[in-house]
């Protein structure tokens, strides 16, 4: 064993105290929205709507603003998400230009600041199309937003199907079509999955995007076109711009943090059951 | 540069390669190969590794189409047509001209589905007739006393030599005229690979069967006609093709004369 | 006429690609489009040079928003950067494998943490505690901490893949010469990382260049430009949140400024980071 030497020592001192430092912190975060937030959540808090501004009352619209936002977000963001990424995958689109243009636009859109997204949701979704403040308009300006997450995971499902058996099926004369439809996308499931569970958590966690897309009302929607707030934007109104709003807005947020709890371990089960290629049919 | 043997011309022959050359990208997998194939025989390919045998195999049934970067030129006659001919319909073409891999390759379905799968998409749905090609064709590679009792179980959770019988009977079920067959036995264990190697020359009396194959014994004891490809300045050559008798016993190419005697390769 | 289903479903997944391709072009097109009018009109120099920001009243100077975006993120990036990398570091040499394999998924979970929450956590806690040093507590420093926070596990999780791509023949034949962990860490793994960290460095400024919740709920969102850690301040994506819902006209357009103005930068530094890891696999 060789001598260690001040520095050394010293150097390990100081990483091993980073880590320790930020999951102190994490605990700290998690910590504190736990501590002040369990208490606020009961039946009532989740099943009925907020009164005066959401300082008392529950969050029974917003969460059903919320899940329609994420439908509308999944349901036209997967069909998008799967035909790209068959395209990048199964056509040998990928090393010709228009391959590569999709990558590359993809790579950007992955960095685009969630703000923007939203800049953009309302000059089209709310401006041109003329839907107004509506969770249409939100969920539509999400979908844009997850695509290059669900893309890339789909995508690597499709990666690791064996390419034995495209070579087995071609081989049979059976047509891409039906190769795709029976063989290769069931045994992708996994990577669509982990997509689609991604996808939701990186929507449900979004605020920004929202706030001049899918607005604030705060009411029970009644349709797609109406304005719905989700639970990121109620926390945020109830802790900036409601007095009083903390109790409940630290209820939301252990809404919002367990929901994202059980996406991630959702996301981790499904790892680990489906890696070993597990399916049965 | 090819040594061809006089005494091939005599059979009818099923596919013919004319000057078929391939490359991947920059590579060359192989060069002007002109290969005659006889019909309802068997046609073994021997050659050291990287000399562009299952290269030449997967233009059989253009199953380059599937690589991409993969370029072909030259001309495969199967029947008389060119099948790179861009009018030849591949789904046809691959039914006429089935394959078997290296590694087994059923698919992640029932033993029952695997065959059921292709026969549907070729439009045998009649379910007794379903039944019986079934039946036949895994009584043809000797499955079907094995599995009968469990047709609907994973043929993931079969032995690998039962697997590889599989997949031939999976094959056998479309009735192709062609079997190429690449390596087949290189998987599987001595007693698997007695079985489908019997299997083989069972199945080349009524099928032309192409057999890419390392193990020359398997070659001498199963297959008619016998090519040696060798990789020369990295790209693949047909050195010489003759009847297998005449392959091992009276080789003209040096090349060739020293590969049967093991001296190279 | 027989179609060919192969061919249909060829041009259904092109179809669908293309959308997904000219999503970005769509974006640019809008922001583009909406901010025109304001640009045509003033030009861009108005948007440094004017004297305030009064969009209502034909002022456009958007400098001490830049200078807050600029300052909150350099900030960010000083400090997550080295924490970022010697996280990674505890994970790959460090870190006995459950350990690492937890504080992996911390991290993660860290990532995955709403910017909302990260701002009302900022809001209720450090908002106060810098309060309770300098008055008023929502600052360019609690706005620092909270970018830190929110990148660092961008930096070290791309960090912990990068390092984990090292040949590990590199790290035992520097074991083998005797050198010490730590010298072997900065001597070796760093170097032949390079490529990986500064590209997590750089994705990891995009974020931070583009964050708006969490910036939003513990700066104060004063329109000056800061002279010091403890003044409040706005940044570009905080004011865009702030003013959108009831800006009109000129103003609206000059919002659709700031946010084209982010999506160049965040797109160059994208090129950058391609360029980087282009850089990377022809001499790593
Ligand atoms: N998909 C591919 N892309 C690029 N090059 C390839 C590809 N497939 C094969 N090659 C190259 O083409 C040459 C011929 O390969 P091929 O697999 O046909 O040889 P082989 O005779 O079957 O060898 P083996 O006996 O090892 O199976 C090799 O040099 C190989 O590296
Ligand atoms: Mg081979």
């Amino acid at each position: 064993m060789v001598k260690q030497k001040w520095g050394d020592r010293l150097g390990t001192g100081f990483i091993w105290a980073i880590p320790l430092t930020i999951t102190a912190i994490f605990l700290w975060i998690i910590g504190d929205v736990f501590w002040h937030g369990l208490g606020q959540i009961n039946w009532q808090f989740l099943f009925t709507a907020p009164i005066d501004a959401g300082r008392s009352g529950g969050i029974a619209p917003i969460l059903v603003s919320t899940a329609w936002i994420l439908l509308i977000c999944m349901g036209v963001s997967l069909p998008l998400g799967i035909g790209t990424a068959v395209l990048l995958v199964e056509f040998s689109d990928i090393k010709t230009g228009f391959g590569q243009l999709i990558r590359r636009s993809l790579d950007t859109l992955a960095g685009v600041p969630s703000i923007v997204f939203g800049l953009f949701g309302n000059a089209l979704f709310v401006k041109v199309f003329g839907l107004g403040f509506s969770i249409l308009s939100g969920g539509l300006t999400l979908a844009c937003m997850v695509l290059p997450l669900l893309i890339r995971s789909t995508e690597e499902g499709l990666r690791a199907v064996p390419q034995s058996y495209r070579l087995g099926a071609a081989s049979l004369g059976i047509s891409q079509t039906k190769t795709l439809w029976h063989l290769i996308l069931p045994a992708a499931m996994p990577g669509f999955v982990a997509g689609f569970v991604l996808g939701i958590g990186r929507a449900i966690a979004e605020t920004a995007a929202l706030i001049f897309t899918s607005g604030y009302v705060d009411r029970m929607p009644s349709s797609w076109l109406d304005s719905g707030r989700s639970l990121s934007i109620h926390i945020y109104d109830l802790a900036m711009n409601i007095s009083n709003g903390n109790a409940n807005a630290y209820g939301t947020a252990t809404v919002l943090i367990t929901l994202l709890l059980m996406i991630n371990a959702l996301t981790s089960w499904i790892g680990a059951t489906w890696t070993n290629h597990h399916f049965k049919f | 540069m090819t040594t061809f043997h006089p005494k091939n011309t005599i059979h009818p022959t099923a596919i013919r390669t004319e000057n078929l050359s391939l490359s991947y990208d920059q590579k060359i997998a192989f060069q002007d190969i002109s290969l005659p194939i006889p019909a309802q025989k068997i046609t073994a390919i021997v050659g050291p590794s990287g000399s562009g045998k299952s290269s030449f195999l997967t233009c059989l049934n253009r199953l380059t189409d599937l690589t991409q970067q993969c370029r072909v030129s030259g001309k495969v006659y199967l029947a008389g047509k060119n099948i790179f001919d861009p009018k030849i319909d591949v789904i046809a073409l691959r039914r006429r001209v089935g394959m078997l891999f290296q590694q087994p390759n059923p698919f992640p379905f029932s033993i029952y589905k695997n065959l059921v799968f292709p026969l549907k998409e070729h439009g045998i749905t009649d379910r007794s007739h379903v039944e019986y090609l079934i039946e036949e064709s895994l009584t043809a590679v000797g499955l079907w006393d094995e599995v009968k009792d469990r047709l609907k179980s994973s043929a993931l959770r079969l032995s690998g030599g039962q697997q590889q019988r599989l997949c031939l009977a999976r094959t056998l079920v479309l009735k192709p005229e062609v079997i190429l067959m690449d390596e087949p036995c290189s998987a599987l264990d001595p007693i698997s690979t007695g079985v489908i190697e019997d299997l083989i020359k069972d199945l080349g009396d009524r099928h032309t069967i192409v057999i890419v194959t390392h193990n020359l014994a398997q070659a001498k004891r199963i297959s008619h006609q016998t090519a040696l490809f060798w990789s020369q300045k990295n790209v693949g050559h047909l050195i010489e093709v003759a009847p297998t008798q005449d392959f091992f016993q009276h080789p003209v190419n040096p090349l060739t004369q020293a590969y049967v005697t093991g001296l190279k390769g | 006429m027989h179609l060919n289903p192969d061919l249909i479903l060829l041009w259904l997944v092109r179809g669908l690609g293309t959308i997904s391709a000219i999503l970005v072009l769509l974006i640019l097109l809008f922001l583009f489009k909406e901010a025109f009018p304001v640009l045509r009109e003033v030009g861009i120099g108005a948007f440094f040079f004017d004297a305030v920001w009064q969009p209502t009243k034909g002022k456009f100077n958007l400098l001490p928003m830049i200078l807050g975006t600029l300052w909150t993120t350099l900030g960010a990036m000083i400090l997550a950067t080295p924490l970022g990398i010697l996280s990674a570091i505890f994970c790959q040499f460090y870190a006995p494998d459950f350990l690492a394999k937890l504080y992996r998924r911390l991290l993660e979970l860290l990532a995955g943490i709403p910017s909302v929450v990260y701002g009302f956590w900022g809001l209720l806690v450090l908002v106060p505690m810098i309060n309770r040093i300098q008055p008023p507590g929502a600052s360019v420093l609690a706005g620092i901490l909270i970018l830190t926070l929110m990148i660092l596990p961008t930096i070290a999780l791309i960090a912990d893949a990068s390092f984990a791509k090292v040949p590990t023949s590199y790290l035992t034949g520097s074991q083998a010469l005797g050198i010490s962990q730590w010298g072997m860490v900065w001597g070796v793994a760093v170097p032949a990382a390079k490529s990986g960290l500064m590209t997590a460095g750089i994705l990891a400024t995009g974020r931070a260049l583009g964050e708006t919740m969490a910036v939003l709920m513990v700066c104060g969102n004063v329109v000056k430009t800061p002279t010091g850690l403890f003044d409040p301040v706005r940044t570009l994506t905080a004011n865009i949140a702030l003013e959108m819902a009831y800006a009109l006209g000129d103003h609206r357009s000059a919002l659709f400024v700031s946010g084209l103005m982010l999506m160049v930068v965040v797109i160059g530094l994208i090129a950058v980071a391609e360029w980087v890891v282009a850089e990377g696999k022809n001499y790593g």
